[in-house]
Protein backbone atom coordinates (compact mmCIF):
# COMPACT_ATOMS: atom_id res chain seq x y z
CA UNK A 1 0.00 0.00 0.00
CA UNK A 2 2.60 2.05 0.81
CA UNK A 3 4.82 1.33 -1.77
CA UNK A 4 2.13 1.58 -4.20
CA UNK A 5 1.34 5.12 -3.12
CA UNK A 6 5.08 6.69 -2.81
CA UNK A 7 7.16 4.47 -4.86
CA UNK A 8 5.41 2.40 -7.93
CA UNK A 9 5.15 5.78 -9.97
CA UNK A 10 8.62 6.11 -10.28
CA UNK A 11 9.29 2.44 -10.17
CA UNK A 12 6.86 1.84 -12.94
CA UNK A 13 7.33 4.54 -15.28
CA UNK A 14 10.51 6.04 -16.64
CA UNK A 15 8.93 9.55 -17.32
CA UNK A 16 7.88 9.72 -13.37
CA UNK A 17 11.51 9.41 -12.88
CA UNK A 18 13.07 11.72 -14.89
CA UNK A 19 10.82 14.25 -13.94
CA UNK A 20 11.68 13.50 -10.40
CA UNK A 21 15.74 13.55 -11.17
CA UNK A 22 14.37 16.88 -12.59
CA UNK A 23 12.91 18.46 -9.59
CA UNK A 24 15.39 17.18 -7.57
CA UNK A 25 18.15 19.07 -9.71
CA UNK A 26 16.20 22.36 -9.48
CA UNK A 27 15.52 21.97 -6.07
CA UNK A 28 19.49 21.82 -5.48
CA UNK A 29 19.83 24.96 -7.83
CA UNK A 30 17.24 27.24 -8.08
CA UNK A 31 16.36 27.57 -3.57
CA UNK A 32 19.91 29.19 -2.44
CA UNK A 33 19.58 31.70 -5.25
CA UNK A 34 16.01 32.75 -4.04
CA UNK A 35 17.27 32.72 -0.73
CA UNK A 36 19.54 35.68 -1.70
CA UNK A 37 17.22 37.15 -3.88
CA UNK A 38 14.68 37.36 -0.42
CA UNK A 39 17.29 38.40 1.54
CA UNK A 40 18.15 41.44 -1.26
CA UNK A 41 14.57 42.44 -0.97
CA UNK A 42 14.07 41.26 -5.06
CA UNK A 43 11.49 38.58 -4.36
CA UNK A 44 9.81 40.22 -7.16
CA UNK A 45 12.36 40.33 -9.43
CA UNK A 46 12.78 36.80 -10.63
CA UNK A 47 9.26 36.86 -11.21
CA UNK A 48 10.23 39.91 -13.90
CA UNK A 49 12.96 37.99 -14.96
CA UNK A 50 10.69 35.09 -15.91
CA UNK A 51 8.57 37.09 -17.52
CA UNK A 52 11.94 38.38 -19.70
CA UNK A 53 12.70 35.21 -20.41
CA UNK A 54 9.60 34.39 -23.02
CA UNK A 55 10.53 36.34 -26.07
CA UNK A 56 13.92 35.15 -26.11
CA UNK A 57 12.39 30.94 -25.65
CA UNK A 58 9.59 32.48 -28.61
CA UNK A 59 12.01 33.41 -30.49
CA UNK A 60 14.22 30.56 -30.48
CA UNK A 61 10.58 28.32 -31.26
CA UNK A 62 10.44 30.55 -34.21
CA UNK A 63 13.58 29.95 -35.53
CA UNK A 64 14.21 25.75 -34.89
CA UNK A 65 10.47 24.64 -33.52
CA UNK A 66 10.35 22.52 -30.23
CA UNK A 67 14.17 22.08 -30.34
CA UNK A 68 15.49 22.61 -26.71
CA UNK A 69 18.88 24.45 -27.01
CA UNK A 70 17.25 26.93 -29.34
CA UNK A 71 14.37 27.71 -26.65
CA UNK A 72 17.04 27.83 -23.74
CA UNK A 73 19.89 29.26 -25.35
CA UNK A 74 16.87 32.44 -26.85
CA UNK A 75 15.64 32.79 -23.12
CA UNK A 76 19.66 32.75 -21.60
CA UNK A 77 20.14 35.77 -24.17
CA UNK A 78 17.08 37.18 -23.67
CA UNK A 79 17.28 36.74 -19.95
CA UNK A 80 20.95 38.21 -19.96
CA UNK A 81 20.14 41.23 -22.22
CA UNK A 82 16.98 42.40 -19.92
CA UNK A 83 18.97 41.82 -16.53
CA UNK A 84 22.28 44.27 -17.86
CA UNK A 85 20.20 46.40 -19.76
CA UNK A 86 17.86 47.32 -17.12
CA UNK A 87 20.88 47.62 -14.66
CA UNK A 88 22.55 49.91 -17.27
CA UNK A 89 19.61 52.08 -17.69
CA UNK A 90 19.39 52.13 -13.53
CA UNK A 91 22.82 53.36 -13.21
CA UNK A 92 22.91 55.95 -16.17
CA UNK A 93 19.50 57.45 -15.67
CA UNK A 94 17.01 58.44 -12.08
CA UNK A 95 15.29 55.19 -12.76
CA UNK A 96 15.91 52.93 -9.84
CA UNK A 97 17.00 49.60 -11.31
CA UNK A 98 13.39 47.86 -10.01
CA UNK A 99 11.81 50.28 -12.10
CA UNK A 100 13.68 49.94 -15.39
CA UNK A 101 13.13 45.93 -14.98
CA UNK A 102 9.51 46.56 -15.13
CA UNK A 103 9.30 48.52 -17.93
CA UNK A 104 11.45 45.64 -19.29
CA UNK A 105 10.10 42.89 -18.42
CA UNK A 106 6.29 44.18 -19.69
CA UNK A 107 7.62 45.21 -22.87
CA UNK A 108 9.62 41.62 -23.11
CA UNK A 109 5.89 40.06 -22.16
CA UNK A 110 4.07 41.35 -24.58
CA UNK A 111 6.58 40.85 -27.24
CA UNK A 112 6.84 37.56 -26.55
CA UNK A 113 2.90 36.44 -26.29
CA UNK A 114 2.75 38.30 -29.57
CA UNK A 115 5.60 36.21 -31.03
CA UNK A 116 3.83 33.02 -29.87
CA UNK A 117 0.39 33.72 -30.83
CA UNK A 118 1.63 34.87 -34.37
CA UNK A 119 3.56 31.61 -35.16
CA UNK A 120 2.35 28.87 -32.73
CA UNK A 121 -0.99 27.68 -31.63
CA UNK A 122 -2.46 28.03 -28.36
CA UNK A 123 -0.72 24.38 -27.42
CA UNK A 124 2.73 25.72 -27.32
CA UNK A 125 1.74 28.95 -25.29
CA UNK A 126 0.23 26.65 -22.69
CA UNK A 127 3.86 25.10 -22.37
CA UNK A 128 5.85 27.93 -22.69
CA UNK A 129 3.87 29.11 -19.70
CA UNK A 130 3.37 25.86 -17.94
CA UNK A 131 6.04 23.68 -18.88
CA UNK A 132 5.65 19.84 -19.20
CA UNK A 133 7.76 18.60 -15.97
CA UNK A 134 6.32 15.17 -17.41
CA UNK A 135 8.21 15.24 -20.71
CA UNK A 136 10.98 16.19 -19.57
CA UNK A 137 13.89 14.48 -21.72
CA UNK A 138 17.19 13.06 -21.67
CA UNK A 139 19.32 16.56 -23.18
CA UNK A 140 16.47 18.59 -20.80
CA UNK A 141 17.53 16.46 -18.09
CA UNK A 142 21.12 17.41 -18.61
CA UNK A 143 20.66 20.68 -19.34
CA UNK A 144 19.16 20.89 -15.82
CA UNK A 145 21.88 19.10 -14.01
CA UNK A 146 24.77 21.13 -15.52
CA UNK A 147 22.63 24.44 -14.82
CA UNK A 148 22.31 23.36 -11.27
CA UNK A 149 26.05 22.25 -11.36
CA UNK A 150 27.24 25.57 -12.44
CA UNK A 151 24.59 27.25 -10.14
CA UNK A 152 26.31 25.54 -7.10
CA UNK A 153 29.92 26.50 -8.06
CA UNK A 154 29.22 30.19 -9.14
CA UNK A 155 27.42 30.59 -5.70
CA UNK A 156 30.62 29.24 -3.85
CA UNK A 157 33.06 31.36 -5.49
CA UNK A 158 31.13 34.98 -5.04
CA UNK A 159 29.85 33.94 -1.81
CA UNK A 160 31.32 36.36 0.10
CA UNK A 161 31.12 39.78 -1.91
CA UNK A 162 27.07 38.40 -2.25
CA UNK A 163 26.55 38.29 1.49
CA UNK A 164 28.93 41.35 2.26
CA UNK A 165 26.96 43.45 -0.49
CA UNK A 166 23.39 42.12 0.94
CA UNK A 167 24.61 43.14 5.09
CA UNK A 168 27.28 46.12 4.80
CA UNK A 169 27.76 47.21 0.94
CA UNK A 170 29.42 50.15 2.00
CA UNK A 171 32.36 48.46 3.80
CA UNK A 172 32.24 46.11 0.41
CA UNK A 173 32.74 49.20 -1.72
CA UNK A 174 36.03 49.66 0.77
CA UNK A 175 38.03 46.60 0.77
CA UNK A 176 37.27 44.83 -2.87
CA UNK A 177 35.91 45.44 -6.00
CA UNK A 178 34.02 42.65 -6.61
CA UNK A 179 30.76 44.09 -5.15
CA UNK A 180 29.76 44.77 -8.72
CA UNK A 181 31.08 42.00 -10.79
CA UNK A 182 29.45 39.75 -7.73
CA UNK A 183 26.05 41.37 -8.57
CA UNK A 184 26.22 40.48 -12.05
CA UNK A 185 26.87 37.27 -12.05
CA UNK A 186 24.26 36.48 -9.40
CA UNK A 187 21.56 38.23 -11.92
CA UNK A 188 22.82 35.45 -14.80
CA UNK A 189 22.35 32.93 -12.14
CA UNK A 190 18.34 33.99 -12.05
CA UNK A 191 18.66 34.30 -15.22
CA UNK A 192 20.05 30.77 -15.73
CA UNK A 193 18.01 28.81 -13.16
CA UNK A 194 14.96 30.37 -14.74
CA UNK A 195 15.73 29.04 -17.95
CA UNK A 196 16.38 25.42 -16.18
CA UNK A 197 13.17 25.65 -14.59
CA UNK A 198 11.22 26.69 -17.16
CA UNK A 199 12.12 23.73 -19.19
CA UNK A 200 10.19 21.77 -16.03
CA UNK A 201 7.62 24.30 -14.82
CA UNK A 202 7.16 26.80 -17.37
CA UNK A 203 8.10 30.26 -17.14
CA UNK A 204 5.39 31.39 -14.91
CA UNK A 205 6.29 28.88 -11.97
CA UNK A 206 9.88 28.35 -12.80
CA UNK A 207 9.86 31.45 -10.34
CA UNK A 208 7.93 29.45 -7.87
CA UNK A 209 10.91 26.37 -7.05
CA UNK A 210 12.85 29.09 -6.47
CA UNK A 211 10.78 31.47 -4.08
CA UNK A 212 8.88 29.51 -2.12
CA UNK A 213 11.04 27.56 -0.27
CA UNK A 214 13.38 30.35 -0.12
CA UNK A 215 10.20 32.43 1.45
CA UNK A 216 9.44 29.29 3.92
CA UNK A 217 13.10 29.04 5.32
CA UNK A 218 12.70 32.76 6.98
CA UNK A 219 10.30 30.93 9.49
CA UNK A 220 12.73 27.78 10.22
CA UNK A 221 16.33 29.46 10.37
CA UNK A 222 18.20 32.66 11.64
CA UNK A 223 21.09 31.92 10.05
CA UNK A 224 21.53 31.84 6.11
CA UNK A 225 23.46 28.47 5.56
CA UNK A 226 20.92 26.91 7.47
CA UNK A 227 18.44 29.02 5.60
CA UNK A 228 19.94 27.67 2.72
CA UNK A 229 19.90 24.04 3.84
CA UNK A 230 16.02 24.07 4.71
CA UNK A 231 15.01 25.99 1.40
CA UNK A 232 16.88 22.82 -0.33
CA UNK A 233 15.16 20.18 1.54
CA UNK A 234 11.59 21.81 0.69
CA UNK A 235 12.02 22.29 -2.68
CA UNK A 236 13.65 18.83 -2.98
CA UNK A 237 9.61 17.72 -0.47
CA UNK A 238 7.62 19.76 -2.64
CA UNK A 239 9.08 18.07 -6.07
CA UNK A 240 8.69 13.89 -4.77
CA UNK A 241 5.31 15.05 -3.08
CA UNK A 242 3.66 17.54 -5.96
CA UNK A 243 4.85 14.79 -8.69
CA UNK A 244 3.27 12.16 -6.81
CA UNK A 245 -0.43 14.14 -6.24
CA UNK A 246 -0.36 14.77 -9.78
CA UNK A 247 -0.12 11.23 -10.54
CA UNK A 248 -2.44 10.19 -8.27
CA UNK A 249 -5.21 12.60 -8.44
CA UNK A 250 -4.73 13.42 -12.39
CA UNK A 251 -3.19 17.14 -11.74
CA UNK A 252 -0.83 19.24 -13.92
CA UNK A 253 2.44 18.26 -12.51
CA UNK A 254 4.01 21.79 -12.42
CA UNK A 255 1.36 23.53 -10.48
CA UNK A 256 0.73 20.19 -8.41
CA UNK A 257 4.79 20.91 -7.31
CA UNK A 258 4.43 24.40 -6.68
CA UNK A 259 1.13 23.85 -4.74
CA UNK A 260 2.49 21.28 -2.45
CA UNK A 261 5.73 24.03 -1.80
CA UNK A 262 2.60 26.50 -1.12
CA UNK A 263 1.04 24.32 1.69
CA UNK A 264 4.56 23.61 3.10
CA UNK A 265 4.38 27.65 3.14
CA UNK A 266 0.92 28.12 4.99
CA UNK A 267 2.04 25.67 7.35
CA UNK A 268 5.52 27.58 7.98
CA UNK A 269 3.75 30.81 8.65
CA UNK A 270 1.88 29.14 11.18
CA UNK A 271 4.46 27.33 13.01
CA UNK A 272 7.85 27.79 11.90
CA UNK A 273 9.81 28.61 15.16
CA UNK A 274 11.16 31.78 13.68
CA UNK A 275 8.42 34.28 13.84
CA UNK A 276 5.45 31.81 13.12
CA UNK A 277 2.27 33.11 13.97
CA UNK A 278 1.30 30.22 16.32
CA UNK A 279 4.37 31.40 18.69
CA UNK A 280 3.33 35.08 18.71
CA UNK A 281 -0.21 33.88 19.99
CA UNK A 282 1.02 31.27 22.77
CA UNK A 283 1.47 33.49 25.55
CA UNK A 284 5.01 32.95 26.89
CA UNK A 285 6.70 34.14 30.43
CA UNK A 286 9.66 36.06 29.57
CA UNK A 287 13.00 34.78 31.07
CA UNK A 288 14.86 36.41 33.95
CA UNK A 289 17.81 37.77 31.84
CA UNK B 1 57.34 61.11 4.60
CA UNK B 2 53.38 62.08 5.55
CA UNK B 3 50.97 59.54 4.83
CA UNK B 4 48.21 61.91 3.43
CA UNK B 5 48.50 65.57 1.67
CA UNK B 6 45.97 67.60 0.61
CA UNK B 7 46.99 70.14 -2.28
CA UNK B 8 44.43 72.84 -2.26
CA UNK B 9 41.82 70.08 -2.08
CA UNK B 10 37.79 71.35 -2.84
CA UNK B 11 35.67 68.14 -2.46
CA UNK B 12 31.53 68.64 -2.78
CA UNK B 13 28.63 68.13 -4.36
CA UNK B 14 27.37 69.01 -7.69
CA UNK B 15 30.01 71.77 -7.74
CA UNK B 16 29.23 73.21 -4.85
CA UNK B 17 31.95 72.89 -2.42
CA UNK B 18 31.66 70.68 1.27
CA UNK B 19 35.38 71.25 1.69
CA UNK B 20 37.06 74.30 0.34
CA UNK B 21 40.68 74.84 -0.46
CA UNK B 22 42.25 72.79 2.26
CA UNK B 23 45.84 72.02 1.97
CA UNK B 24 48.25 70.20 4.61
CA UNK B 25 49.91 66.86 5.34
CA UNK B 26 49.01 64.44 7.85
CA UNK B 27 52.09 62.33 9.11
CA UNK B 28 52.09 58.95 9.14
CA UNK B 29 51.17 57.86 12.92
CA UNK B 30 49.42 61.21 13.39
CA UNK B 31 46.59 61.11 15.69
CA UNK B 32 43.91 63.31 14.62
CA UNK B 33 40.68 64.81 15.19
CA UNK B 34 38.90 66.83 13.10
CA UNK B 35 36.57 68.83 14.59
CA UNK B 36 33.63 71.49 13.26
CA UNK B 37 29.81 71.81 13.37
CA UNK B 38 27.26 69.83 11.15
CA UNK B 39 27.59 70.59 7.61
CA UNK B 40 31.43 71.71 8.13
CA UNK B 41 32.72 69.00 5.76
CA UNK B 42 34.03 66.77 8.21
CA UNK B 43 32.29 63.19 6.52
CA UNK B 44 32.98 64.52 2.81
CA UNK B 45 36.05 65.25 3.79
CA UNK B 46 36.14 61.82 5.24
CA UNK B 47 34.42 60.23 1.74
CA UNK B 48 37.07 62.05 -0.24
CA UNK B 49 39.88 60.42 1.37
CA UNK B 50 38.54 56.96 1.49
CA UNK B 51 38.17 57.64 -2.67
CA UNK B 52 34.07 57.33 -2.80
CA UNK B 53 33.95 61.20 -4.33
CA UNK B 54 36.42 62.77 -6.58
CA UNK B 55 37.92 65.99 -5.67
CA UNK B 56 36.36 68.93 -8.00
CA UNK B 57 39.40 70.62 -7.25
CA UNK B 58 42.61 70.07 -6.21
CA UNK B 59 44.16 66.53 -5.16
CA UNK B 60 44.29 63.94 -2.22
CA UNK B 61 48.31 62.48 -2.37
CA UNK B 62 47.66 58.86 -0.54
CA UNK B 63 51.51 57.85 -0.16
CA UNK B 64 51.96 54.05 -0.69
CA UNK B 65 48.37 53.79 0.31
CA UNK B 66 46.65 51.42 -1.34
CA UNK B 67 42.24 51.26 -0.97
CA UNK B 68 42.24 48.58 1.05
CA UNK B 69 45.12 49.76 3.68
CA UNK B 70 42.40 52.16 4.48
CA UNK B 71 39.81 51.32 7.36
CA UNK B 72 36.91 53.49 7.06
CA UNK B 73 33.61 53.55 10.00
CA UNK B 74 30.63 55.68 8.40
CA UNK B 75 28.67 58.05 10.17
CA UNK B 76 25.84 55.61 9.54
CA UNK B 77 26.88 52.37 8.75
CA UNK B 78 24.73 50.80 5.81
CA UNK B 79 24.24 47.99 7.09
CA UNK B 80 21.21 45.56 6.95
CA UNK B 81 20.31 44.39 10.51
CA UNK B 82 17.64 42.18 9.80
CA UNK B 83 20.04 40.21 7.73
CA UNK B 84 20.28 36.28 9.33
CA UNK B 85 24.80 36.80 10.15
CA UNK B 86 26.25 35.93 13.52
CA UNK B 87 28.42 38.64 15.15
CA UNK B 88 31.37 36.38 14.47
CA UNK B 89 31.00 36.41 11.12
CA UNK B 90 30.53 40.11 10.79
CA UNK B 91 33.86 40.73 12.77
CA UNK B 92 35.90 37.72 10.52
CA UNK B 93 34.91 40.19 7.39
CA UNK B 94 37.68 41.96 8.60
CA UNK B 95 39.98 39.96 7.43
CA UNK B 96 39.31 40.59 3.83
CA UNK B 97 42.57 41.98 3.09
CA UNK B 98 44.19 39.58 4.31
CA UNK B 99 41.93 36.38 2.90
CA UNK B 100 39.83 38.10 -0.01
CA UNK B 101 37.06 36.03 -1.86
CA UNK B 102 38.05 32.49 -1.56
CA UNK B 103 40.81 32.21 1.21
CA UNK B 104 40.65 30.00 3.82
CA UNK B 105 40.09 31.11 7.81
CA UNK B 106 42.62 29.07 9.85
CA UNK B 107 43.30 28.38 13.48
CA UNK B 108 45.57 31.52 13.24
CA UNK B 109 42.72 33.43 12.07
CA UNK B 110 40.25 32.19 14.74
CA UNK B 111 42.17 33.11 17.67
CA UNK B 112 42.78 36.81 15.91
CA UNK B 113 38.96 37.04 15.14
CA UNK B 114 38.15 35.74 19.32
CA UNK B 115 41.16 38.19 20.22
CA UNK B 116 39.33 41.13 18.78
CA UNK B 117 35.70 40.61 19.77
CA UNK B 118 37.55 39.98 23.39
CA UNK B 119 39.03 43.22 23.16
CA UNK B 120 35.67 45.83 22.72
CA UNK B 121 33.84 43.45 25.76
CA UNK B 122 31.56 41.22 23.07
CA UNK B 123 33.18 37.89 24.27
CA UNK B 124 29.18 35.63 24.52
CA UNK B 125 27.91 37.42 21.44
CA UNK B 126 29.77 35.46 19.24
CA UNK B 127 26.73 33.69 18.05
CA UNK B 128 23.95 36.26 18.33
CA UNK B 129 22.81 37.91 14.75
CA UNK B 130 23.80 41.40 14.09
CA UNK B 131 19.88 42.14 14.79
CA UNK B 132 19.94 41.54 18.29
CA UNK B 133 22.78 44.23 19.27
CA UNK B 134 22.10 47.25 20.90
CA UNK B 135 23.33 50.53 19.11
CA UNK B 136 26.39 50.70 21.72
CA UNK B 137 27.12 47.07 20.83
CA UNK B 138 26.92 47.33 16.98
CA UNK B 139 29.66 49.82 17.38
CA UNK B 140 31.92 47.69 19.84
CA UNK B 141 31.43 44.90 17.53
CA UNK B 142 32.52 47.35 14.19
CA UNK B 143 35.68 48.61 16.02
CA UNK B 144 36.45 44.52 16.29
CA UNK B 145 35.96 44.04 12.68
CA UNK B 146 38.43 47.21 12.63
CA UNK B 147 40.78 46.16 14.68
CA UNK B 148 41.28 43.01 12.50
CA UNK B 149 41.35 45.12 8.96
CA UNK B 150 44.87 45.40 10.62
CA UNK B 151 44.86 48.98 8.15
CA UNK B 152 47.47 51.56 7.81
CA UNK B 153 44.67 54.48 7.65
CA UNK B 154 41.96 54.31 10.09
CA UNK B 155 39.39 56.80 9.05
CA UNK B 156 36.37 57.30 12.37
CA UNK B 157 33.01 59.24 11.32
CA UNK B 158 31.66 60.25 14.73
CA UNK B 159 32.37 57.07 16.49
CA UNK B 160 30.89 58.22 19.73
CA UNK B 161 27.77 59.95 18.66
CA UNK B 162 24.78 57.77 20.24
CA UNK B 163 27.39 55.75 22.17
CA UNK B 164 27.05 55.71 26.32
CA UNK B 165 30.32 57.00 28.34
CA UNK B 166 31.33 53.75 28.95
CA UNK B 167 30.97 52.17 25.72
CA UNK B 168 33.24 55.54 24.17
CA UNK B 169 35.71 55.58 27.00
CA UNK B 170 36.15 51.20 25.86
CA UNK B 171 36.42 52.40 22.16
CA UNK B 172 38.49 55.31 22.99
CA UNK B 173 41.28 53.22 25.04
CA UNK B 174 41.42 51.07 21.36
CA UNK B 175 42.01 54.05 19.17
CA UNK B 176 44.59 54.78 21.53
CA UNK B 177 46.03 50.95 21.65
CA UNK B 178 46.58 51.84 17.74
CA UNK B 179 48.02 54.70 18.24
CA UNK B 180 50.43 53.23 19.89
CA UNK B 181 50.98 50.60 17.38
CA UNK B 182 51.46 53.42 14.72
CA UNK B 183 48.80 53.20 12.23
CA UNK B 184 47.45 56.82 11.33
CA UNK B 185 43.75 57.71 12.77
CA UNK B 186 41.37 60.39 11.36
CA UNK B 187 38.66 60.84 13.62
CA UNK B 188 35.69 63.42 13.26
CA UNK B 189 34.45 64.18 17.05
CA UNK B 190 32.43 66.60 18.85
CA UNK B 191 33.42 66.72 22.44
CA UNK B 192 35.74 69.24 22.75
CA UNK B 193 36.64 68.03 26.13
CA UNK B 194 38.00 64.59 25.08
CA UNK B 195 39.91 65.69 21.90
CA UNK B 196 41.34 67.47 23.98
CA UNK B 197 42.56 65.03 26.42
CA UNK B 198 43.09 62.35 23.72
CA UNK B 199 44.05 64.14 20.36
CA UNK B 200 47.26 65.53 20.01
CA UNK B 201 46.27 67.28 17.06
CA UNK B 202 42.97 68.66 15.85
CA UNK B 203 41.63 70.14 12.22
CA UNK B 204 38.98 72.68 12.88
CA UNK B 205 36.80 72.26 9.65
CA UNK B 206 34.23 74.57 8.35
CA UNK B 207 34.04 73.67 4.79
CA UNK B 208 37.14 76.44 5.02
CA UNK B 209 39.76 75.17 6.73
CA UNK B 210 39.70 77.26 10.24
CA UNK B 211 42.92 75.73 12.34
CA UNK B 212 45.23 72.48 11.77
CA UNK B 213 48.19 71.93 14.53
CA UNK B 214 48.72 71.03 17.94
CA UNK B 215 45.07 70.33 19.65
CA UNK B 216 45.55 73.61 22.44
CA UNK B 217 46.25 76.07 19.49
CA UNK B 218 43.35 74.84 17.38
CA UNK B 219 40.61 74.71 19.51
CA UNK B 220 40.64 78.42 21.20
CA UNK B 221 37.63 79.71 21.75
CA UNK B 222 37.91 82.15 19.61
CA UNK B 223 38.75 79.85 16.47
CA UNK B 224 35.23 77.91 17.83
CA UNK B 225 33.55 81.09 17.88
CA UNK B 226 35.00 81.77 13.82
CA UNK B 227 34.00 78.08 12.77
CA UNK B 228 30.22 78.55 14.19
CA UNK B 229 29.67 81.44 12.36
CA UNK B 230 30.30 80.35 9.16
CA UNK B 231 27.23 79.36 6.79
CA UNK B 232 25.90 76.24 6.01
CA UNK B 233 23.60 76.70 3.42
CA UNK B 234 24.76 75.94 -0.25
CA UNK B 235 24.41 79.42 -2.29
CA UNK B 236 22.62 78.06 -5.06
CA UNK B 237 23.69 81.13 -7.51
CA UNK B 238 26.91 80.98 -6.61
CA UNK B 239 29.62 82.06 -9.33
CA UNK B 240 31.98 80.27 -9.90
CA UNK B 241 35.47 80.29 -7.47
CA UNK B 242 37.61 82.71 -8.64
CA UNK B 243 40.76 81.46 -6.32
CA UNK B 244 43.01 79.92 -8.61
CA UNK B 245 43.44 75.94 -8.59
CA UNK B 246 46.99 74.61 -7.95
Amino acid sequence: MIYDTLIAPFADFEFMRRALVGSLALALGAPPVGVFLMLRRMSLIGDAMAHAILPGAAIGFLLAGLSLFAMAGGGLIAGLLIAFGAGLIARATLLKEDASLAAFFLISLALGVTIVSVKGSNVDLLHFLFGSVLAIDDPTLMLIVSITSVSLLALALIWRPLVLECVDPGYLRSVSRAGGPAHIAFLALVVLNLVGGFQALGTLLAVGIMMLPAVISRFWARDITTMIGVAIVCAAISGYAGLLVSYHANLPSGPAIILVAGVLYALSVVFGPVGGLLWLALPQRHLEA
Amino acid sequence: MPELLFHNLTLGYERHPAVHHLSGAVEKGALVAVVGPNGAGKSTLFKGIVGFIKPLAGSIERNGLDTHDIAYLPQIADIDRSFPISVYDMVAMGLWRRRGLFGGIGNKDHVAIEAAIAAVGLTGFEQRTIGTLSGGQMQRMLFARLLLQDAKLIVLDEPFTAIDAKTSADLLNLVRRWHSEQPTVLAALHDIDLVKASFPQSLLLAREPVAWGATRDVLTAENLNKARRMCEAFDEHAEACAVEAA
